[in-house]
């Protein structure tokens, strides 16, 4: 948050390279973590926490497509369908062989995983544009091998009703009761991903992305770490598809078509791409967008428009406006939402004394 | 004076024997019909600096990406300490004690140079995905340690107030400077320095050479050095060889090479 820095000195290593060096922000990050687990459900109606819910699970695919996208410099198309492997493999064990969802859900993050290592493979021989075209065949690859596999998507209408997720013998059904479950693994992949980015792993991540040669030349094996940065993104993404499932109690592969991989990228990019914070933003942002405009255009849209056409009006001002923000973010902040926060904190670090 | 002298063993003391740490022998790169390198041979003995000289488009920067692994040489082998690496990947070479700096600075620019260093000693960490996710423990008594490693390379390049900054705001000099530090962070026992010199003026170009004979020097490290700056090569190597399209024409100290024919006709032409 908002703070200057004079007058701290650090005496060890470990001090300087902490998650949160200074008190301030560690006081910043404590009164966040209880609004977020005390004060939002105690006040928030189930509707709000609904809405919650949603970001937090988008928060855990975001991450892991940034580890891809924004980390590694590997486009991926097709991360919506590597959410769908984690839902039916999830689905699957939960309803044929009654696994719990402490199984299921590495379960499931550990099949996108592998499937998402294959589609990494052709990531070795080609980039950019190349790749976001084989990334998307994979999307509609997958998509199709689960629909037309009547054994993995459960029969004609392709969707499997998934039992709720128990945790000491409570099943956890209403939509306060889930947000404890997906703020937990919210926070723990925003953890996971902000140690990664800051260890070995993640630092060799950031090198393929800046300079892929002088990475080998420093012993990076570069094939290890693309396929390790496509297993691990693809994990999150399997996790997210199993929080989804678990969260509508249905795994079903419209919700995991190609517009959802769009949506995915959106977070990232306009959120800002390899960094925790931009995912987090992205995620808030692209969840809650369309939650806004539609509840702006009923509001006040009956001025306009037809009342009865207003759901409509609601679905295609979305398009508009999503589009329109994503073109903004890209000409006027690439980095963005995270490095607009930056740049106020930047600000008003010196301020009001601005030299 | 021959034109072509290079170190024959048997003609040497033993006690005096010098070690060969790496051997090039007989290689050749061809790019379609060009011929970039012709068999070339050289021995590079521990603990000494040997200079590749020549022309423009002689095949010097060729022959240091056969050696790193970047190049597959169309004829010929690289031995390191009599381990064949000729066909080992680039990231494999590094791990094996080879560090070396570019031309046209590659370093990681969206990184601060604390950050760049912690890189060049990724082959000597060890923490894998799940150590590195779960971070307290191991991984930070790690990262503190090689962050130590760091530091004293900070402190030896007087980088001191630079370690925070992002290597795409430095100064050319500097970042040549911080890619040398990128290459000794990987502890290395050869060193390739590809014109570390480059476009300096005359006061980097003394830095430069000051660090590169102590890091001879001090830390022991080999050296193979490309570079034009015909009086840094002559005061700083102890064997020098000339390489003029593809070919090598001679090697020896700098004093034999200076007054070889064949190296004065390359870079001066031949009076008609």
């Amino acid at each position: 948050m908002f703070h200057r820095e004079a007058g701290n000195f650090k005496t060890t290593y470990a001090s300087d390279m902490a998650l949160f060096p200074l008190p301030i922000t560690r006081w910043t990050a404590a009164a966040l973590a209880v609004l977020f687990i005390v004060i939002v459900p105690l006040v928030l109606h189930e509707y709000y926490l609904s809405i919650f819910n949603l970001v937090f699970i988008a928060i855990v695919g975001a991450l892991g497509l940034n580890i891809l996208v924004g980390y590694t410099g590997q486009i991926s198309i097709g991360h919506a369908a590597f959410m769908s492997v984690g839902a039916y493999t999830a689905a699957n064990l939960a309803t044929k062989l009654g696994l719990p969802f402490w199984v299921t859900l590495p379960a499931g993050g550990l099949m996108a995983a592998f499937i998402g290592t294959i589609v990494g493979i052709p990531s070795l021989r080609i980039k950019g544009t190349y790749l976001a075209i084989a990334t998307l065949a994979s999307q509609l690859i997958i998509e199709w091998v689960i629909n037309h596999t009547p054994a993995i998507s459960g029969g004609a209408a392709a969707s499997i009703q998934v039992p709720r997720p128990t945790l000491f013998g409570i099943d956890l059904k209403s939509q306060s009761q889930l947000y404890f479950f997906l703020l937990f693994f919210a926070m723990l992949a925003i953890v996971a991903t902000m140690n990664l980015a800051r260890s070995r792993i993640g630092r060799a991540f950031v090198a393929i992305r800046d300079q892929d040669i002088a990475a080998e030349i420093i012993g990076i094996n570069i094939f290890r770490y693309k396929l390790l940065a496509f297993a691990i993104s693809s994990f999150y993404a399997g996790v997210c598809g199993v929080l989804y499932t678990y969260y509508f109690g249905i795994a079903n592969y419209e919700a995991f078509q190609i517009n959802v991989s769009i949506d995915y990228l959106a977070m990232i990019i306009v959120g800002g791409l390899g960094s925790v914070l931009g995912s987090v933003l992205g995620a808030i942002f692209v969840t809650m967008l369309p939650i806004a405009i539609r509840t702006v255009v009923e509001t006040f849209g009956g001025y306009i428009w037809d009342t009865n056409a207003l759901s409509a009006v609601a679905a295609s001002m979305r398009l508009v406006i999503f589009g329109m923000l994503i073109i903004l973010f890209l000409v006027l902040e690439p980095e963005g939402l995270a490095r607009l926060w930056r740049n106020i904190r930047n600000y008003f670090r010196a301020w009001p004394f601005s030299y | 004076m021959t034109a072509m002298m290079s170190i024959d063993p048997a003609t040497l003391p033993a006690q005096v024997l010098p070690e060969v740490q790496l051997r090039v022998d007989g290689v050749s790169k061809r790019f379609g019909g060009v011929t970039a390198v012709e068999s070339v041979s050289m021995d590079v003995v521990k603990g000494q600096i040997l200079s590749v000289i020549g022309p423009n488009g002689a095949g010097k920067t060729s022959l240091l990406n056969m050696i790193s692994g970047f190049y597959q040489p169309n004829t010929g082998k690289v031995m390191l300490g009599g381990k064949d690496i000729t066909a080992r990947r680039p990231s494999e070479i590094a791990e094996m004690g080879i560090a070396r700096t570019f031309q046209n600075i590659a370093l990681f620019s969206g990184l601060t140079v604390l950050d760049n260093l912690m890189l060049g000693r990724h082959v000597r960490m060890k923490s894998g995905v799940l150590s590195s996710i779960l971070y307290w423990g191991p991984a930070m008594r790690e990262e503190i340690r090689h962050r130590e490693a760091c530091e004293e390379i900070i402190d030896f390049l007087k980088l001191q107030d630079l370690r925070k900054v992002q290597t795409s705001a430095l100064a050319y000099g500097l970042r040549k400077r911080v890619e040398l530090g990128r290459a000794l962070a990987l502890e290395p026992s050869l060193l390739l320095l590809d014109e570390p010199m480059g476009g300096m003026n005359q006061d980097e170009k003394e830095d430069m050479a000051r660090y590169i004979l102590d890091v001879n020097q001090e830390r022991g490290i080999t050296i193979v050095l490309i570079e034009h700056d015909m009086g840094v090569v002559m005061d700083i190597s102890d064997r020098v060889v000339v390489l003029d399209r593809g070919r090598k024409i001679a090697e020896g100290t700098p004093a034999e090479v200076q007054s070889s024919p064949a190296v004065i006709s390359a870079y001066l032409g031949v009076k008609k």
